[in-house]
């Protein structure tokens, strides 16, 4: 029956879910429960999936005509690596049960989750990491210790790459879980930054217990799986639908705009080259849309995040220089105490957290320089970096 | 409002395959190169071939004119394969801009006898105006007395290709196009940075001329022309960009030093990892461009201004990078990169430098210069 939706059946069905659901009567998480049910929460996935299996950029539609309507959203920025990580990889490798259970209360916001990828010990190296996770039965008993994991004080579950075959060389001994951050052997401790904020946390893994049911994909495919999940971490940071000046772009046109007293030629023609490049971004991203609409992420989502990440460091940095005097002042009412926000929000902040936090945006989901080894090997076949730990069993590797 | 498609449509891959496949066979880069040394000989078979036998110049012009009734998407699908061979064909001066200026709203009926004869691929125009002009600015005019033109231009592109010139011309209640006969203008040629789109000098002494866009209409056609030149010659850079990046990318995956394939170092792997991104960017922004002017979209001058800042500046880099990762090889005469870096600079200047094209934009969304 999907198959014969139209764009206008869509919008008779997101009218009808306003109609039975009244926004401003309603429960808000009643409310994210119906749309889900109704297959609006992301009309790309599949029907009993919270979608109705049509093309990606249809989603849009729905998001204005709910928008419009004041519906409550499910507070994206919150559960920002739910949606965009973990949602697309247990869509790809999670059984009908796994899907069941863990799609609907991850897309309401009920259920956050978080990411446990890196590791002290392995960060651009991700698949070099020591995190271990042994058989015990029917479940298994994981040990180990990762880190800048944001929204783990806030999360429910996590998607967690351990290893599970060191006798195996280091991409192939990997296993991909799902794992309750309520377990009491997870302990979650804040990491402070740079900013003066702990967004990010370590987390150590003591005796941590995860049954076999909540193992995602075959055990030793985890690199498989988490090559799957990055590739949606780029897509999700650098290929996200904006309209023009959405971005960090917006707040230094709109500064530039208000402080005419403040307006040099060096400045002007470096925020024009600027407004030039950050349009030209929203717009490539715009054409991965439409390609991704027909497939799923490649590594072009790569090229995306170097643009995103070098535009926002740019951008924020400009912007303090435009900024003058105040851009000497660092968060006003705010200053550098020490919290731990349960979203991120790198456009609703002053300009001096967002230059520090943009720092970030080269190193996190993948390097700068890792990704321009990705771009020019898996898009232009340039030959690989020599890698001598590649074939060893990763107990022998040097680490 | 709904989103421009970025993609290309079946027809357009097809219309590329043709264009593609004519360029690899009757496009020669030997023979692009004797030009440099003055043997246009290469010129003429290309364009007729385009014009001609595809019927290429046909695009912009009406059905109803015996044109394609095609749109500016279709004429960047021709120029993105123009670029990626530096081809010596006036497609981009006479089938995009002259045809620009003659389908004004107020064109005359000689500018539509015009078009039939340009579509039909027996006529070639070229706008006598300098080829660094962009839109936005004052139109440089000649002078008419009753039907008969007098007056300079320098530095036009196609010009040595047209045979026929369309001249703005100072009259009462502002500017008109004459249309002149080339065997009635003096036509120097000049030795041009490209010479794969050589300039001319234009002297015109009471050649007589016939009004194809009325006086008080042609500021306004010929600013539309540039306008729209500026936005599909983002393609052709396009082209050229893309050109350098894949032959780089081929040439560094056989080079070999230090036992290795220099392609395997990571200094060089990064550039054109760089190099890759600006050319997708730049891709993504000449799409949207010519689909903004296919679509008479609202934001076709944004789009258009957008595109020739960035495609500009990112075939340069790519046409630069090429030589330089080509290393001696690359600065050499038999090495047709040369060939892209004199389009690519060439270009980066035509229709409005990028620096201008970023100012429009300064205007366009309020972003204003210091006082």
């Amino acid at each position: 029956m999907t198959e014969q939706l139209t764009r206008e059946d869509l919008r008779r069905r997101v009218a009808g879910l306003l109609a039975e659901n009244d926004p401003q009567a309603t429960d808000r998480l009643a409310f994210l429960r119906a749309r889900y049910d109704a297959g609006l929460a992301w009309v790309h996935y599949p029907v009993g999936r919270g979608g109705l299996g049509l093309p990606r950029e249809w989603h849009s539609d729905v998001e204005r005509q709910l928008a419009e309507a004041g519906a409550p959203d499910n507070e994206p920025r919150r559960i920002g690596i739910g949606l965009g990580m973990a949602a697309p990889t247990i869509l790809a490798f999670g059984t009908p049960e796994q899907q069941e259970r863990f799609l609907r209360p991850l897309w309401t916001g009920e259920e956050v989750w978080c990411q446990l990828f890196s590791e002290p010990g392995a960060g651009s190296d991700l698949a070099g990491l020591a995190t271990r996770a042994v058989r015990d039965g029917d479940g298994w008993i994981v040990n180990g210790q990762k880190v800048w994991t944001s929204s783990a004080h806030t999360a429910r579950f996590a998607i967690l790459v351990a290893r599970t075959d060191p006798d195996a060389p280091k991409h192939r001994g990997l296993t991909y879980f799902l794992c309750d951050m309520t377990d009491p052997g997870v302990d979650v401790r804040p990491l402070r930054q740079l900013t003066g904020e702990a967004e990010f946390n370590e987390v150590f893994l003591t005796d941590v217990r995860i049954p076999d049911s909540q193992r995602l994909g075959a055990e030793g495919e985890g690199w498989k799986v988490a090559t799957a999940t990055l590739n949606n971490e780029r897509v999700a940071i650098g290929g996200t639908p904006m309209p023009r000046e959405g971005g960090m772009v917006g707040k230094v046109a709109a500064d530039w705009r208000a402080h005419p007293e403040a307006r040099t030629h060096d400045l002007h023609q470096r925020l024009l080259r600027l407004w030039v490049e950050a349009e030209v971004a929203r717009i490539s991203g715009m054409r991965l849309r439409q390609k991704l609409a027909v497939g799923r992420p490649g590594p072009e989502g790569a090229a995306m995040k170097l643009t995103f990440a070098r535009l926002a460091q740019h951008l924020s940095g400009l912007e303090l220089e435009l900024l003058g005097e105040e851009g000497l002042r660092y968060e006003s009412g705010r200053g550098w105490e020490m919290v731990r926000p349960d979203k991120v929000d790198f456009t609703g902040r002053d300009a001096g957290y967002r230059y520090l936090r943009a720092k970030g945006n080269s190193i996190e989901g993948g390097t700068s320089e890792i990704l321009r080894n990705i771009v020019a090997e898996r898009v232009l076949g340039l030959p690989a970096e020599p890698r001598t730990d590649k074939d060893v069993p990763w107990k022998e590797s040097v680490r | 409002m709904s989103e421009l498609n970025l993609l290309p449509t079946p027809d357009e891959d097809d219309l590329r395959s043709t264009v593609a496949g004519f360029l690899a066979k009757r496009c020669d880069t030997a023979a692009i190169r004797d030009m440099y040394d003055g043997d246009r000989s290469a010129a003429g078979p290309v364009w007729r071939g385009l014009a001609g036998e595809l019927g290429l110049a046909a695009l912009l012009v009406p059905e109803e004119l015996g044109g394609a009734g095609a749109s500016a998407r279709e004429a960047a699908v021709v120029l993105e394969q123009v670029g990626g061979s530096v081809a010596p064909a006036p497609f981009l001066t006479s089938a995009v801009v002259a045809t620009t200026v003659l389908l004004a709203a107020d064109a005359t009926d000689a500018a539509r006898d015009l078009l039939r004869g340009l579509a039909a691929g027996e006529r070639t125009a070229a706008l006598a105006v300098p080829f660094s002009a962009g839109s936005g600015g004052a139109v440089p005019t000649m002078a008419a007395e009753g039907d008969r033109v007098s007056g300079q231009a320098t530095s036009v592109a196609g010009a040595l290709e047209a045979d026929v010139l369309l001249v703005p011309v100072a009259a009462d209640g502002g500017v008109a196009v004459l249309a002149v006969r080339a065997a009635d203008a003096t036509v120097v040629p000049v030795e041009s940075l490209d010479m794969s789109r050589q300039l001319a000098d234009l002297s015109l002494e009471g050649a007589a001329g016939e009004v194809v866009v009325p006086a008080g209409a042609g500021a306004a056609a010929i600013d539309r022309a540039l306008l729209t030149g500026a936005g599909l010659l983002a393609s052709e850079q396009v082209g050229v960009a893309a050109w350098c990046l894949l032959t780089t990318v081929a040439y560094l995956k056989e080079r070999r030093q230090f036992g290795r394939v220099v392609g395997g170092f990571q200094a060089l792997k990064h550039r054109l990892a760089d190099l890759y991104v600006a050319v997708e960017s730049a891709n993504a922004a000449a799409r949207y461009a010519a689909a903004a002017l296919a679509a008479d979209d609202a934001d076709a001058e944004l789009a258009v201004h957008l595109a020739a800042s960035y495609c500009g500046d990112a075939a340069v880099q790519a046409a630069e990078e090429a030589v330089q990762l080509h290393g001696g090889i690359g600065m050499t005469w038999e090495h047709p990169a040369h060939l892209y870096l004199k389009r690519a600079k060439s270009a980066q200047i035509a229709l409005g430098a990028a620096g201008a094209h970023r100012d429009a934009i300064g205007r366009l969304v309020d972003l204003p210069a210091p006082d």
